[in-house]
């Protein structure tokens, strides 16, 4: 594997293996974006990966109160899946528990897609009958009375077939407290990509996987060959002075959201330089047997 | 290309069935054709060259320079492009119309946009009775797209309405939204007798109390919701108005309880 170097970070001259996938958007709106945000962190929990828990989400970006269409603060969330039927059940499921609860919520289209899912469509019964279908501006809402007043919602959010899942980008670091510093470094540039969300926790990994593994019925297990406490008992592929490694996995709305993601966390990382951050940053594939999307770091490069 | 455009030679000695007057009804048709359509309504009707000069060849874009009150039916069943009207306009202008643009710079009479499903119909003037409404032994009446009137509608504007918008910027007459089961009438100004009588579903919203609010129709309260707002917005980027109507906290009743009474009244000024 060739070396190169930026800012003193060695970085592998290797890819970033990703796959295709269903998504939609919806714009989440509350009388403040604290409510906002709550009602979106609420809807996008337990949605980390699609292995466990059905489909990808969290919040894209926020939205200010004049860009949204009622005029109140929100922020757009992003749901990825691997198949439209599990991406709409996902998404009826969460905004019926979560965003039809938060107070003062309603919900939008985030999305012109090639197809549509069900939004307000599927919560409208909730209202017993006494539920409100309003056309105008070619769009359709449902107005569903509830005990604080009222929860508006789009009918129909869009859905794309575009999206792509599992970029990644692995730094790694002398200890665990300089791999967190620059995972949050590359977290708060990639934030401010529009159409790409970070699905894990503060979007960070820190159980970087391979594919299947010894027992029965494991989709995945640890990435043994960067697990620092295994280097020398398996096949790894960490020198001495790694050992801790931590992973951002990138889902995008489109292939370009992905890769104008990894570059902006290529540069907040490489920026942020190897004393307090990563010594190597490195990426995750299947040597090319996963999906058809490859992101070379390379090419990537601030 | 210039729009194609009727010049009225004079008043009308009969009333007029414009509704072969639209363009998909004209499409391939050339000026020589069109001069020859029969649009009189008497026992000997008139044909187009009879009462118009005929000019210009967009027939995606038709101009009536000059209108009359004996101008029926102009834009019915229209689906596509747009017409123009310099002048008024006679009964059920825009009936059954699904798509497109009419522009009517003067008065409407009876019915416009009778049974429409979709489109645009603005009206520089005042409307007639019936606006939107069914013709006798229709259950509906208008069924999608949107009404803009720049004067005031006569009585009963959105009568058995299903869906759509109807703007009405100068008031209307008595039983605005009579018998509607939904849909959205949005009026400024003066409003006559008991609107929303006997309505299912659907919205009025006022820009001020109606003088007149029937009994069957139940307060409900300042409301804290979203659709003002949003709806507001939709008014404004539309450019149907200028200002919010509604506010961020309307009244609200709800009614008509003499029927379904799934239906709101709603203004922000008590």
């Amino acid at each position: 594997m060739q070396e190169l170097i930026r800012n003193g970070i060695e970085i592998d001259d290797t890819f970033a293996e990703a796959f295709g996938m269903r998504a939609t958007a919806i714009i989440i709106t509350a009388p403040s974006l604290k409510w906002a945000r709550q009602a979106a962190t609420t809807m996008t929990g337990f949605a980390t990966s699609v292995i466990g828990c059905g489909c990808e989400a969290a919040i894209d970006i926020d939205i200010p109160a004049s860009a949204t269409p009622d005029g109140r603060p929100g922020c757009r969330v992003m749901i990825f899946a691997m198949g439209t039927d599990e991406l709409q059940k996902q998404l009826k499921t969460r905004l019926g528990q979560c965003v039809l609860t938060s107070p003062g919520s309603a919900c939008f289209s985030g999305l012109e897609g090639s197809a549509s899912l069900d939004l307000g469509s599927s919560l409208r019964y909730f209202g017993d009958g006494w539920q409100i279908s309003k056309k105008f501006g070619g769009k359709h809402y449902w107005r569903v009375p509830v005990m604080d007043g009222e929860f508006l919602c789009e009918a129909k959010t869009g859905l794309t077939k575009e999206a792509v899942g599992g970029g990644n980008l692995f730094l790694l670091a002398a200890d665990g407290e300089r791999a967190l510093a620059a995972a949050e470094r590359a977290v708060a540039a990639i934030e401010k990509i529009p159409g790409a969300i970070m699905p894990f926790p503060g979007g960070i990994v820190r159980s970087g996987s391979k594919i299947g593994g010894k027992y029965k019925g494991m989709m995945a297990s640890t990435n043994d060959a960067y697990a620092p406490t295994l280097r020398g008992v398996t096949k790894s592929a960490l020198g001495p002075g790694i050992n801790a490694i931590l992973e951002i996995v990138i889902d995008g709305q489109t292939s370009e959201a992905v890769a104008a993601a990894m570059r902006a966390g290529l540069k907040a990382v490489i920026n942020f330089g190897p004393k307090r951050g990563a010594l190597r940053i490195s990426a995750g594939n299947y040597g090319g047997k996963l999906g058809k999307f490859h992101y070379h770091l390379r090419d990537l490069l601030p | 290309m210039k729009p194609l455009t009727f010049t009225l030679r004079s008043e009308p000695d009969e009333r007029l069935d414009l509704s072969g007057l639209t363009p998909h009804k004209l499409h391939g048709m050339q000026p020589a054709d069109i001069a020859r359509l029969p649009i009189g309504t008497s026992r000997r009707p008139a044909s187009v060259g009879d009462v118009f000069k005929v000019a210009g060849k967009d027939i995606s874009n038709i101009v009536f320079s000059g209108g009359s009150a004996r101008f029926d039916f102009v834009g019915a069943e229209m689906a596509t492009g747009q017409i123009r009207v310099e002048g008024d306009v006679g009964a059920r202008a825009g009936r059954r119309m699904s798509g497109g643009l009419l522009n009517i710079e003067g008065n409407a009479g009876l019915q416009a946009g009778s049974g429409m499903k979709n489109g645009r119909i603005e009206i520089g003037g005042d409307a007639g009775d019936g606006l939107g409404g069914p013709m006798a032994g229709e259950i509906h009446g208008m069924a999608g797209g949107l009404v803009i009137v720049g004067g005031r509608a006569g009585h009963r504007p959105g009568d058995k309405m299903r869906r759509g918008v109807i703007a009405l910027l100068k008031g209307c007459g008595d039983y605005a939204g009579f018998g509607m089961t939904a849909g959205t009438i949005v009026a400024i100004g003066r409003v006559g007798l008991y609107p929303g009588h006997l309505m299912k579903r659907g919205s009025l919203l006022f820009d001020r109390r109606p003088a007149a609010l029937s009994p069957t129709f139940i307060d409900c309260g300042r409301v804290d919701i979203v659709f003002p707002t949003l709806f507001d917005r939709y008014l404004m980027e539309d450019k149907i108005l200028d200002r919010p109507l509604l506010g961020k906290k309307p009244f609200r009743f709800g009614g008509d309880n003499a029927v379904l009474g799934k239906g709101e009244i709603m203004f922000p000024r008590g």
